[in-house]
């Protein structure tokens, strides 16, 4: 399943790299790509397991960069 | 932003006063430094704090918060305070700069249509463009963006489709045509039949390529985001090793002086300019390609295309216009427009490609009473009387068959013969037609130093030939079936070497395979065109061949921003940790090769969104 967030208030580019790495980590995350110039993620990840990515990759977010906040796109 | 550019300026005024006014109690100056320091730097300091406690240690705002803490402590006083100010000044002019560039590129994107008018009984309802199915009838008025494809029931306008093809000439529509969303309505008001869902619309398909094609990363943005990675927590050792070492081994060093350098290192540390100024510069070439009307589907194709060395093109639908053309009218004891009359009468009835370009290029209304008896001889042509003479319009066996003696010059392309009362009358010569464009499109490659040029074509070896000659091909493979084709790219392949890259040009239909074999496969004429737009790794909007050295131009110009980029952010963050380590530099040139080398890098990119003189 595919996905796309808005990550409204990205600043740091090297933030996103950061982001992006961390979800890419994460279990059932196929592939996770954050554009800083967009602010666009666009999440790949197997279907039942997105309830658990979501709040775990806001999760990640969040601690790299507290003032992003994620919305549905 | 506004909050933030005031706090700088008091912050400053106060440091000024700090420094400049003679207060006599030290104690006093001091409480100022840290009154401007935290007006200045205060959320710097603070941000840092929650970052740590999250467990996110090494963040620009920590580097910062350390080094002008540290200089406070080493008794630089002015200079911890100016230095956070610099920082500050800098990432104002970082995220005035990011913003600017997300701008420039969301009105690149500017085509999403809003909303549609959709006809429901008698009244016409405003909405969401997603909400419209196949089949409703929508209402387009003038200035008015089209929201869906479909196909013109009613009215007719002219279309401005520059933000799909970067082509300023409107282009006419009318009833019966299909329709593109994207494009603008100029002047009348249209009524369309819908025939594409929102999600399925070309300006989705579009927007959703520009938008997905920098996911695609290239490798210099890979090999930055590696170095970065590394970057950081090397200069943060050396940083560590530098503070302490040499005062501990060495006799007679300060530990104050050796604090301070190792400080400027960590303000040095941090890895943005490198970062962002790689991607930010494919952003903007993608973005630039996509005002010309060539959509890249990723940074790597991008970066690929400078390398191209050997170009692959199909002949018909991509260096021809792929429709018959009469080339060349030879009349003999008559005038070309009567010969010209006299074959597309006789041929009026039928409606072979080759009777189209003939009534096409006699362009007047047929008399259809000045013509009688028309008699069609299969694989010879027809012969009819028109104005009581028997004409014959044919190839040469038709010719033997009348017994007219005829031309029997060698000719590229199909020649159809012309008889009255068993005279021969001339011929007519009908032939696939080049692009206007296509000789530049050659010449611009071999001027970008493409090593080789080669056309594949299932046409037959003369025409084949003949094109390449003409358009200056170095290599020709005629009379290939669909399948043979990508055996000879295959071949193709081996003579070029292990870092050239191979592009192939197509129209995107029937040579889907060939598209997806080649380094990068490029289609042409990709409006309104899915198949292209689906199999291909570059499309080029409209017919134009001469695009390809245009795309190409974009992709080097993008590859040197981005490579100037890299060089200056690395080299001058190298040059500046060698000064300060050896005690040269000042925190300022510091915070420079910091926020100002990211700013620089910035503007820098911006260039690649310039693509006008292109």
């Amino acid at each position: 399943m595919k996905k796309t967030f808005r990550l409204e208030g990205l600043g740091c580019a090297n933030c996103a790299a950061k982001m992006e790495r961390e979800i890419n980590k994460l279990d059932g995350v196929q592939s996770a790509t954050v554009n800083f110039m967009t602010t666009k993620m666009v999440l790949e990840c197997e279907d039942d397991k997105l309830e658990t990515i979501v709040p775990a990759a806001e999760k990640i977010i969040k601690k790299i960069e507290p003032s992003v906040t994620m919305k549905k796109a | 932003m506004k909050k933030r550019l005031w706090r700088i300026i008091i912050g400053g005024v106060v440091l000024l006063g700090a420094a400049l006014l003679p207060i006599n109690n030290p104690w006093v100056n001091l409480g100022l430094f840290i009154i401007s320091y935290i007006i200045v730097g205060g959320d710097v300091v603070l941000m840092a704090l929650r970052n740590i406690i999250k467990g996110n240690v090494f963040d620009e705002n920590f580097l910062m918060s350390l080094a002008t803490i540290g200089a406070f402590f080493v008794g630089e006083y002015p200079e911890a305070v100016a230095v956070m100010l610099f920082y500050q000044v800098g990432e104002l002019f970082q995220s005035y700069a990011v913003a600017q560039s997300r701008k420039s590129i969301s009105s690149l994107m500017d085509i999403r249509p809003d909303y549609a008018n959709v006809k429901r009984g008698d009244e016409i309802a405003t909405v969401d463009p997603e909400e419209v199915q196949i089949g409703d009838v929508i209402l387009i008025k003038p200035g008015e963006k089209v929201p869906l494809d479909g196909k013109v029931i009613e009215g007719n306008s002219m279309l401005d489709t520059t933000a799909l093809t970067g082509e300023s000439v409107p282009r006419e529509i009318e009833t019966g045509d299909d329709i593109l969303s994207g494009c603008i309505n100029m002047n009348g008001v249209l009524t369309v039949k819908v025939t594409k869902e929102f999600g399925e619309s070309t300006v989705s398909k579009i927007l959703d390529l520009v938008e997905n094609a920098s996911s695609k990363k290239s490798n210099s943005e890979r090999f930055i985001t590696r170095f970065a990675r590394y970057y950081t927590p090397i200069v943060v050792i050396i940083a560590v090793v530098l503070a302490f070492a040499p005062p501990l081994l060495i006799k007679g060093q300060e530990f104050s002086d050796w604090i301070y350098r190792a400080l400027s290192f960590l303000v040095v540390s941090c890895p943005c300019a490198l970062v962002i100024s790689i991607p930010l510069s494919f952003f903007g070439g993608i973005g630039g390609a996509s005002k010309k009307g060539i959509l890249v589907k990723g940074s790597n194709y991008l970066e690929a295309l400078a390398q191209t060395e050997i170009v692959v093109f199909d002949k018909t639908g991509t260096l021809t216009k792929g429709v018959f053309t009469v080339q060349e009218v030879k009349p003999q004891n008559i005038s070309k427009e009567e010969l010209l009359e006299l074959a597309a009468f006789a041929e009026s009835y039928s409606n072979h490609p080759i009777s189209l370009s003939l009534k096409n290029a006699y362009g007047k209304d047929i008399d259809n009473t000045r013509i009688a008896n028309v008699e069609e001889v299969s694989g010879h042509g027809v012969v009819a009387e028109i104005d009581g003479k028997s004409v014959a319009v044919g190839n040469a066996k038709l010719m033997d068959k009348q017994n007219v003696s005829y031309s029997k010059e060698e000719l590229i392309g199909t020649v159809v013969h012309v008889a009255a009362d068993h005279q021969y009358m001339g011929y007519i010569l009908i032939a696939d037609e080049l692009k206007p464009d296509a000789k530049k499109a050659i010449q611009d490659l071999k001027s970008a130093g493409i090593k080789e040029l080669v056309m594949l074509t299932g046409d037959n070896k003369i025409v084949a030939d003949k094109v390449a000659k003409e358009l200056g091909i170095d290599k020709v493979y005629s009379e290939l079936l669909p399948t043979n084709k990508v055996e000879k790219l295959e071949e193709i392949f081996h003579s070029k070497s292990q870092k050239g890259k191979l592009s192939f040009v197509g129209d995107g239909i029937n040579d889907a395979p060939v598209l997806a074999r080649a380094d990068i496969g490029m289609a042409m004429g990709g409006l309104g065109s899915d198949a292209a737009i689906e199999a291909a790794d570059i499309v080029i909007m409209t017919d134009e061949p001469s695009k390809i050295a245009t795309a190409m131009k974009i992709s080097k110009k993008t590859l040197t921003i981005a490579n100037q980029n890299t060089m200056f952010a690395i080299g001058i963050k190298i040059i500046v940790l060698i000064l300060s380590a050896l005690g040269f530099a000042t925190m300022w040139a510091a915070v420079f090769a910091d926020v100002g080398v990211t700013v620089i890098a910035i503007i820098n990119s911006f260039r690649a969104l310039n693509v006008k003189k292109l």
